[in-house]
């Protein structure tokens, strides 16, 4: 089991204020992102969570019980770190086994699992090297077994992919969601790449400043953002914003259209005219960065190639079933 | 042509290399020729590189007038005594300001070291009369006291740098798998602190045995350690070259095996953090 509630947690260092109140109810098994730009509090709340901060406020409950004086020994967590933070001077098989070790596990039976683990994760051929022995995606998968090995009631991720290489990156995420599928282990995962969240996640939390803006399924975030800041986060590439009278005919401050739910017409004389300042072809997307002159820059994407260039004009007919408008201090206005 | 020009430098560096060591190394090799020598020959000139009359009577003159093995008994206690005292209060010290920093960390480290630019004779009358009153001089107790805290400082800021460059993230990592504080200790801090800490044991180690300013002006026979014994062979005529020679070489012997020994160790830990 691993149902994790927040309650009005928050955190300050000193007199600065990071964490201004989270609540939050994480299921039993589901994988929750914590999104948001950097500095926005992520690591913080994670470490909350794990104990490796005391809370200044609020309560963390984990299966019931509030763990706030709980040390993070006892709070049955495992948590896999931005830097691996392997124990340099252990080999794989130590590395793997120490929090089986450390809870008194027979010599045999700590064997057995931590190469059940190391199978899992193609880790067995390296059991007996040092971390600085292995490549950066090696010490990667090490770090997870640790963290696999000792069943926990949840699994903590600090931007665990973040020192991988592009292609490797898309490898391990997958990897990543296949074995938490099938562990069926609560996860919180932070990343401030909103692709790994949307790709990843059962359910996003975005942050932002301390707080959370929005809580939901990456689906619910795409359609129905809560607020300006949850729309322009999620999406690549970010959504369009226009205010002024094009907005006020909406009846909103602002209002908000994806590239993807942009027409484009050759020389439609409806919509939103402008010159094209710069065409991507990437064969299976044609994206135009157009110049709308009093709307600003906007963004169109077009499924399939478009042959389109610079400096030809446009126009932009965005779908009116897919504009998203926003009241003057950002929120979102629902029918 | 790439690869000629790198074994040029290979073979210029190596020969540079050599060049400098030897000239470093140059004098402990001609004190250790000269206690070889008779006192006159040890003070010919032109002397004598390697042909004279090898003899080893320095040796023997030297440990009949003066007993080198209640000397350097002396020097292996306060040595060691001070080193050992010393990374015992220095541990906690640079722990706690290695792990958790306040504001006035930073003042703090500097202070110590500022201790250490005030020239020692400032405070000789108010030492000596310190020892004096509580009956410290000539007693080991006394030079393991005083060498402890001069050396202090520098043992606290060498360990406090190889604390620092331990990764928070690891002794994190042991935390979230259920190690205690004294096991997080055991099996995690101790086995990667232990370079750092065995180097700078090493170095007070030759500091405290090489320290000449105290031992000379404090003790005087009994507690006399091997700087003792090698002054007593110095003179302002200069007859006793030779068996000042001999003297200095029975005194620093101990100690070079030491460090020939854990170079490869002194070296690691001196060069801790660079190569990760
Ligand atoms: N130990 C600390 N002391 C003071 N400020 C901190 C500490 N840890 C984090 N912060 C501050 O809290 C804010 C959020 O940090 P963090 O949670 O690491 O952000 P994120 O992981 O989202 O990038 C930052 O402004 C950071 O400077
Ligand atoms: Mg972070």
């Amino acid at each position: 089991m691993g149902q994790i509630t927040l309650q009005d947690v928050q955190k300050s260092f000193g007199p600065v204020h990071i964490i201004k109140g989270a609540d939050l109810d994480i299921a039993d098994g589901s994988f929750v992102v914590f999104v948001g730009p950097s500095g926005c509090g992520k690591t913080t709340l994670l470490r909350l969570i794990a104990g490796l901060e005391d809370v200044s406020g609020g309560k963390i409950l984990i299966d019931g019980k509030n763990v706030v004086d709980t040390p993070p020994a006892k709070r049955g967590l495992s948590m896999v770190f931005q830097s691996y933070a392997l124990y340099p001077h252990m080999s794989v098989r130590g590395n793997i086994g120490f929090g089986l070790k450390m809870a008194g596990l027979s010599k045999d039976d700590t064997n057995r699992k931590v190469e059940a683990a190391a199978a899992t994760l193609n880790l067995t051929p390296y059991l007996d090297r040092k971390p600085r022995e292995l490549s950066g995606g090696q010490r990667q998968r090490v770090a997870i077994g640790r963290a696999i090995v000792r069943e926990p009631k949840a699994f903590l991720f600090d931007e665990p992919l973040s020192n991988l290489d592009a292609a490797l990156r898309v490898q391990m995420r997958i990897e990543v969601t296949r074995l938490q599928k099938q562990l069926g282990t609560t996860a919180i995962y932070v990343t401030h790449d909103q692709v790994e969240a949307m790709t990843m996640a059962d359910k996003i939390v975005v942050l932002n400043g301390g707080k959370i803006e929005q809580y939901g399924s990456p689906l619910e975030l795409y359609e129905r953002p809560a607020n300006l800041f949850v729309a322009g986060f999620i999406g690549s590439p970010k959504m369009n914003f226009v205010t002024g009278e094009n907005a006020a005919q909406k009846g909103a401050a602002t209002i908000g259209v994806r590239p993807e739910h942009i027409k484009i017409e050759r020389d439609g004389a409806g919509g939103w005219p402008g010159t094209i300042a710069v065409a991507e072809h990437l064969g299976s997307d044609t994206f135009l960065y157009v110049d709308a002159g009093p709307l600003g820059m906007l963004t169109a994407r077009y499924i399939g190639e478009l042959s389109l260039h610079a400096g030809d004009r446009v126009s932009l007919v965005p779908d009116p079933a897919r504009i998203h408008r926003f009241d003057a201090s950002g929120n979102a206005l629902r029918n | 042509m790439a690869r000629k020009s790198t074994t040029q430098r290979v073979v210029v560096s190596t020969i540079g290399a050599w060049f400098f060591g030897f000239l470093i190394f140059f004098p402990i090799l001609w004190m250790v020729l000269a206690s070889f020598k008779t006192e006159l020959e040890a003070f010919a000139i032109p002397p004598s590189f390697l042909f004279f009359h090898w003899t080893t009577e320095n040796y023997a003159t030297v440990q009949e007038r003066s007993d080198y093995f209640h000397h350097a008994l002396n020097s292996i206690i306060i040595a060691g005594g001070s080193t050992l005292i010393a990374v015992l209060i220095a541990i906690p010290a640079a722990w706690s300001m290695a792990f958790s920093p306040t504001k006035r960390t930073k003042d703090i480290l500097l202070w110590m070291l500022s201790t250490k630019m005030m020239p020692p004779v400032g405070v000789l009358v108010p030492i000596y009369l310190i020892f004096k009153t509580f009956g410290l001089l000539d007693s080991r107790s006394g030079l393991i006291f005083i060498l402890c805290l001069g050396n202090l400082p520098i043992v606290i800021w060498m360990l406090f740098t190889y604390f620092k460059e331990i990764p928070r993230d690891i002794l994190e990592a042991a935390r979230m798998d259920g190690a205690t504080i004294g096991r997080e200790l055991v099996y995690v801090l101790t086995p990667m602190a232990i370079p750092g800490l065995a180097s700078t044991m090493l170095l007070n180690l030759i500091l405290a045995w090489n320290e000449a300013f105290w031992t000379l002006n404090l003790s005087t026979s009994n507690a006399a350690p091997l700087t003792v014994f090698i002054a007593s062979y110095s003179s302002p005529e200069g007859l006793f070259w030779a068996k000042l020679s001999a003297a200095s070489t029975l005194a620093i012997a101990p100690i070079i095996v030491l460090g020939w020994f854990s170079q490869k160790q002194l070296v690691r830990g001196l060069t801790f953090g660079a190569v990760k």
